[in-house]
């Protein structure tokens, strides 16, 4: 790391021309987000910015991680954050840190060509600055997609009650581990606020069926069995019948049928229900 | 904000050491790492594989490692929180480690699912054994 | 820790909930005061209800297991009741074998299901419960 005393000159100049960095280095940010941000909204988003880097400057801070850049951090990432969830790309949003480098460079150009010598170590921390930006977005990122995909998860995994006493989980769409752990726990707890002592899970509308999914839906009965309800596996091809045997998976005692109707008829049954055809009279 | 230089092990909070000498231990270990996993945002499955997980460990620790203690703490990897106990004895190790692990195997009237059982509940399993002692690591992160 | 846990007696049924975070010594006391229970009383069913356990590891599923077994023997049906999801998603993936327990959903279902049984008083009602019996054991072992 650079000793602190590399760089003073950077911040004399930086304090000196304030004004002057600050429009370079609005004006080449605005640049790159031209049409989405105006001139005024991108000096508001800067200005708090540059205040903390000489704030932190100023207490003789170098590295990036230094306390004194606690506030600088702070900003940084939540201005990230903000881009992220906007929709700008990691290289819009570092782009704000990283053009500040080029306004300080013309600057010492134009004033100060001795003071190049503590460029380097200025260049330093403005690229470690730059990742926190990167990390932060790459964060916040993560955070949406999983967000979404939770939503998504509890979108497609409905319980819909068939009769007193039943529930079924149609499952549609590509199974993962996941997912397949959702619907595994939206079952068990709808058995439970419902009072239903059977439930049926239709794949019929799932492509394919690797081992750990099939595990989990195995799981799913036997933890269904624990808890007190049994359950029926409906909907089961011809090819996914083909993998389960393939993989070596036993269902042992557990009932599978091949489409929803049948598996509804033997459930009925279990629940000492039967559905008769009635003479009509009219 | 954790700082742009990455970390690889996971940070730690100061751990807390409890004693495993009789019954009435392993139920303040489960209870203990129970409050961890709630402040670990942990799901209520995930609570309950981890609590279940610290009851079997707590339980070889008290009687095949006769007696020792557990160290319990709650750690973060990047954006992540988690829950990791340890459990510590000085009894004479496990001899057929691979037999332990294998389940249905027991040599004090449990299920014989101690090791092998809670290996599968848990995130992250790491077992040290010697004729001194064993040591076993689990953490449990949230999902 | 000297909890016992309670047993009610009602009718030809003994009651038994668990309310408290189960020591292997208050787990082992419980078997013993059930099979003098239904000795003594001469009961021909057992609802064991553990809805308020948060965890049931191998020592409390031995438990349940033997004295399922234990009131067979003593010509007395066990029924257990009211297990969590979590719960019972922790055991499925333990591998645990809860072999020859019957289960139900919870203790009113679990009653018609024992009045049911033969040596109740016939009733004819619906919805019984499930027994769990074999075929566990492909679950969950290799695939992790």
């Amino acid at each position: 790391m650079a000793t602190s005393q590399g760089i003073e000159q950077v911040v004399a100049l930086l304090q000196a021309q304030r004004d002057r960095v600050f429009r370079s280095w609005v004006q080449a940010v605005a640049v790159n987000t031209r049409g989405r941000r105006t001139a005024a909204e991108t000096e508001q988003e800067l200005r708090p910015m540059l205040d903390a880097l000489l704030t932190g400057l100023s207490a003789g801070a170098v590295d990036a991680n230094n306390p004194a850049f606690d506030e600088l951090r702070a900003i940084l990432a939540e201005y990230s954050r903000a881009r992220a969830r906007q929709g700008f790309t990691p290289a819009e949003t570092s782009v704000a840190v990283f053009a500040l480098r080029d306004a300080v460079l013309t600057a010492l150009h134009d004033s100060n060509p001795a003071a190049f010598a503590d460029f380097p170590a200025f260049s330093k921390l403005v690229d470690n600055l730059g990742l926190i930006t990167f990390e932060a977005f790459v964060q916040a990122r993560e955070t949406v997609i999983a967000n979404q995909t939770e939503q998504l998860l509890e979108l497609s995994t409905p319980v819909v009650k068939l009769w007193e006493g039943i529930v079924a989980v149609p499952l549609v769409g590509t199974l993962d581990s996941a997912r397949t752990q959702v619907v595994m726990e939206t079952l068990l707890q709808t058995l439970v606020s419902t009072g239903s002592a059977h439930a049926i899970i239709d794949i019929t509308g799932v492509p394919a069926v690797d081992t750990q999914v099939a595990q989990h839906l195995l799981k799913t009965v036997v933890a269904a069995r624990l808890m007190g309800a049994e359950c029926v596996i409906s909907g089961i091809r011809p090819q996914i019948a083909q993998t389960i045997v393939g993989l070596g998976i036993e269902f042992g005692d557990i009932a599978t049928k091949s489409n929803l109707a049948d598996a509804l008829r033997l459930t009925l049954q279990r629940a000492g229900l039967e559905v008769r055809k009635i003479a009509r009279t009219s | 904000m954790p700082s742009a230089v990455t970390q690889s092990n996971p940070t730690e909070s100061p751990a807390q050491q409890m004693d495993i000498v009789s019954d009435a231990d392993v139920v303040r270990v489960r209870q203990a790492v129970r409050t961890l996993a709630l402040k670990a945002a942990l799901s209520i499955v995930d609570q309950t594989k981890i609590v279940t997980a610290a009851s079997e460990l707590a339980r070889n620790t008290l009687i095949h490692g006769g007696g020792g203690s557990a160290q319990l703490e709650l750690v973060h990897e990047r954006e992540r929180a988690g829950v990791r106990a340890t459990f510590i004895d000085s009894g004479p190790g496990i001899a057929d480690i691979e037999r332990a692990m294998a389940g249905g195997n027991s040599t004090a009237g449990g299920l014989g699912l101690g090791l092998s059982g809670s290996r599968r509940l848990v995130d992250s399993f790491d077992l040290k054994t010697a004729a001194g002692g064993t040591r076993v690591t689990v953490i449990k992160w949230k999902r | 820790m000297s909890d016992r846990v309670p047993i009610i007696k009602i009718g030809e049924l003994l009651l038994v909930s668990i309310q408290v975070d189960l020591s292997d010594e208050t787990t082992v006391a419980l078997q013993e005061d059930l099979s003098n229970r239904i000795v003594d009383t001469g009961a021909h069913g057992v609802i064991i209800d553990i809805s308020a356990l948060e965890i049931v590891d191998s020592f409390v599923g031995r438990m349940l297991a033997t004295i399922a077994s234990m009131s067979r023997v003593l010509d007395a049906e066990t029924v257990v009741v009211g297990m969590r999801p979590a719960v019972a998603i922790t055991l499925a993936e333990l591998g645990l074998t809860l072999g020859g327990v019957r289960t139900a959903l919870n203790a009113e279902k679990a009653f018609d299901m024992l009045r049911q049984s033969a040596r109740f008083t016939p009733s004819g009602d619906d919805d019984a419960a499930v027994a769990v019996t074999g075929g566990f054991d492909a679950v969950g072992r290799d695939a992790e």
